[in-house]
């Protein structure tokens, strides 16, 4: 029994922090049909800006609780500086190219920002443990979790009905929404799908750099944090179907979850767990576990 | 019925020749040129690595080994599917190559070779007929997740090394152990020499007809099925062919290495295999090679002079190759007309 709960909370927090970077990817992939391999890189990113932002927090004097202001403060920039940037001057000339090979052009957007990061930051690991010990700690039982771990489960919540909210109760939501379903058709209702695009692209970016800035407390933020996140959660969006939120959020549990069962059961698999899980449901569904069947276009 | 030959006045023998004498006729002259070609290249490479120093005949081995393995994927990409876990045949042909050699004590070059790529292939083997169903982004993605638990497996087995990986001596050719000074551009042959016979079948296969239906598949693949071609067994075949020359690619570039490490299936290296692929565009076999060429003179150039931005030095390369050169390299000799 304790070894069960101790398995959930783990699998838990590993799905809460994934799930918000999946969403992040899964916006993008819906948008703009873009894989971005370079999602990763914009994870690490935000937990650098964090470990910054934290560290000029601290030699301010600031109270320890604005730390997590700093953290959120970091996602921002970054969504707010790289994002615009990028989208304008690099993404824009591939929109309509073949998949495949959009993964490609963010492939080279991810060695490119994998060397930037080490330029700005340098090699040596980065540590941000002061937020981590904020809340506390949890007695359930005979563990001891700490009270972190709850937050940031609280918060994966919180950003994805936020962003269920924001694309199906608001007007901007829905206009996505159309753009989504058919960029054309949106664009001759005159939507400007260039805005679109943008702004849904700093939205998954933002996503990507939340998540990446609050666990940069609980890893040492080090240089080849991002080339394992990307593949974590291509996995979480492959299962639970490009570009569907229920879908992220199912996909990061049963990524989390599969993880924990096979760090505390069965160790040797720890690493591929989650790749069989991501290659059995391909077989089985291979739109993923929430998405619609497409018919063939001929 | 005219063949373009006999229009143009004709190199061959075509006058009164039977439509089937003629294609075979025309088959065998096509057939006699890539030979000579292949054997003048291999020639000239041979010649060029006798008197190169090491460092250079290291960088031609290396690619020769790693463009086997885009060869596969170029081999796939005629039909309009990219592989992101090619990292996965790779690191099957090399683990199985150094197991080869150190747990039996098998050392022959092109043995062992030909090893890697057999138990690569036969590992593709049950996969085959799965991923021909799949296209675009979720073959991509298959292929990764396969290739990731190769490298999971490869981290964890004990049998495989776990994370370090393990060592591989000097491979024997013929049964002749070649001396320390040689050994390197006895490697060298073998790599190369390897690398031109497929070069020459893979592009026997390209012009034939199979290697034609994958090509229209490219383009449309329900109507190949209205014709009568079949699009999966097609898929199957180039995934079986892709293999292979990513096993045979893998045990090569580890005999020359000399270690082997689960890093050979990470996505990273799939990912490197695929930049080389793109970079030749999928019309010009020999521009694989040259591809794989110019991503190691870049990376170990830029890695020599630049340490810490040679990734960025790749990126922005690539950036500039598929947004200036969307057809690869090859198209710079290959016509629009092909």
């Amino acid at each position: 029994m304790q070894a069960a709960l101790t398995i959930l909370i783990d699998g838990l927090t590993y799905a809460s922090w994934l799930f918000i970077v999946a969403l992040g990817l899964t916006l993008v992939f819906g948008v703009l049909k873009i894989l971005n391999v370079a999602h990763g890189s914009f994870y690490a990113l935000g937990a650098y800006a964090a470990a910054s932002f934290v560290g000029w927090g601290a030699s301010l004097k600031w109270a320890p609780a604005f730390s997590l202001v700093a953290m959120l403060l970091a996602a921002v920039a970054v969504a707010l500086l790289v994002a615009p940037l990028l989208e304008r001057t690099l993404l824009r000339f591939f929109y309509g190219r073949d998949e495949v090979l959009l993964v490609l052009v963010t492939y080279a957007l991810f060695l490119i920002l994998e060397d930037v990061t080490k330029l700005v930051w340098g090699a040596n690991p980065l540590y941000v443990s002061e937020p981590y010990g904020l809340f506390g700690n949890v007695n359930l039982g005979v563990q001891t979790y700490v009270g972190y771990d709850f937050v940031l489960f609280v918060l994966a919540v919180l950003v994805g009905g936020g962003v269920w909210w924001g694309l199906n109760r608001t007007r901007h939501g829905k206009i996505v929404l159309a753009v989504i379903h058919s960029a054309e058709i949106a664009s001759s209702m005159g939507v400007n799908i260039s805005r679109v695009y943008a702004m849904a692209f700093t939205a998954g970016i933002f996503l990507a750099a939340l998540g990446g800035a609050f666990t940069a407390p609980m890893i040492s933020v080090s240089p080849g944090i991002s080339v394992g996140v990307i593949i974590v959660s291509f996995a979480v969006v492959i299962i639970g179907g490009l570009g569907s939120i229920e879908g992220a959020a199912i996909g990061a549990l049963i990524v989390g979850l599969a993880r924990s069962l096979a760090v505390h059961l069965a160790p040797v698999a720890e690493l591929f767990s989650i790749y069989i899980v991501m290659a059995v449901v391909l077989v089985f569904r291979p739109e993923g576990l929430f998405q619609r069947i497409q018919a063939r276009k001929i | 019925m005219t063949t373009p030959e006999a229009a143009s006045g004709g190199r061959l023998p075509l006058e009164g020749a039977t439509p089937a004498d003629r294609q075979s006729l025309i088959r065998g002259a096509r057939l006699g040129t890539l030979v000579l070609n292949g054997l003048g290249a291999f020639g000239l490479l041979a010649a060029v690595g006798f008197f190169a120093p090491r460092w250079l005949t290291y960088l031609i081995t290396m690619s020769a080994g790693h463009g086997l393995v885009s060869l596969g994927i170029v081999c796939l990409m005629r039909g309009g599917v990219v592989p992101f876990g090619q990292g996965m045949v790779f690191a099957i042909g090399g683990y199985t190559a150094a197991l080869l050699f150190n747990k039996l004590g098998f050392s022959d070059a092109l043995g062992l070779a030909l090893a890697g790529g057999v138990l690569a292939t036969l590992i593709a083997l049950p996969f085959a007929p799965l991923l021909a169903r799949y296209r675009g982004i979720f073959f991509a993605m298959l292929t990764l997740a396969l290739s990731m638990v190769t490298y999971g497996l490869g981290m964890k087995l004990d049998v495989l090394g776990g994370s370090d990986g393990f060592n591989v001596g000097r491979a024997t050719v013929f049964g002749w152990r070649p001396p320390d000074a040689q050994v390197g551009y006895v490697l060298y042959l073998v790599t190369v020499g390897v690398a031109t016979v497929l070069a020459l079948l893979a592009r026997v296969y390209f012009d034939s007809t199979r290697g034609l239906v994958t090509l229209a598949t490219r383009d449309n693949e329900l109507r190949v099925e209205y014709l009568g071609g079949s699009v999966r067994q097609a898929m199957m075949i180039n995934f079986l062919i892709a293999a292979l020359c990513g096993g045979i690619g893998g045990a090569l570039v580890v005999l020359s290495l000399g270690h082997i490490e689960p890093q050979f299936s990470y996505w990273t290296t799939s990912g490197e295999f695929v930049f080389v692929a793109i970079l030749a565009g999928w019309q010009s076999v020999a521009a694989v090679f040259v591809a794989s060429m110019v991503l190691e003179v870049v990376r170990s150039f830029s890695s020599a002079y630049f340490p810490n931005t040679w990734q960025l030095a790749l990126g922005l390369f690539l950036l500039f190759v598929i947004r200036f050169l969307p057809r690869g390299i090859g198209s710079l000799w290959i016509g629009r007309k092909r």
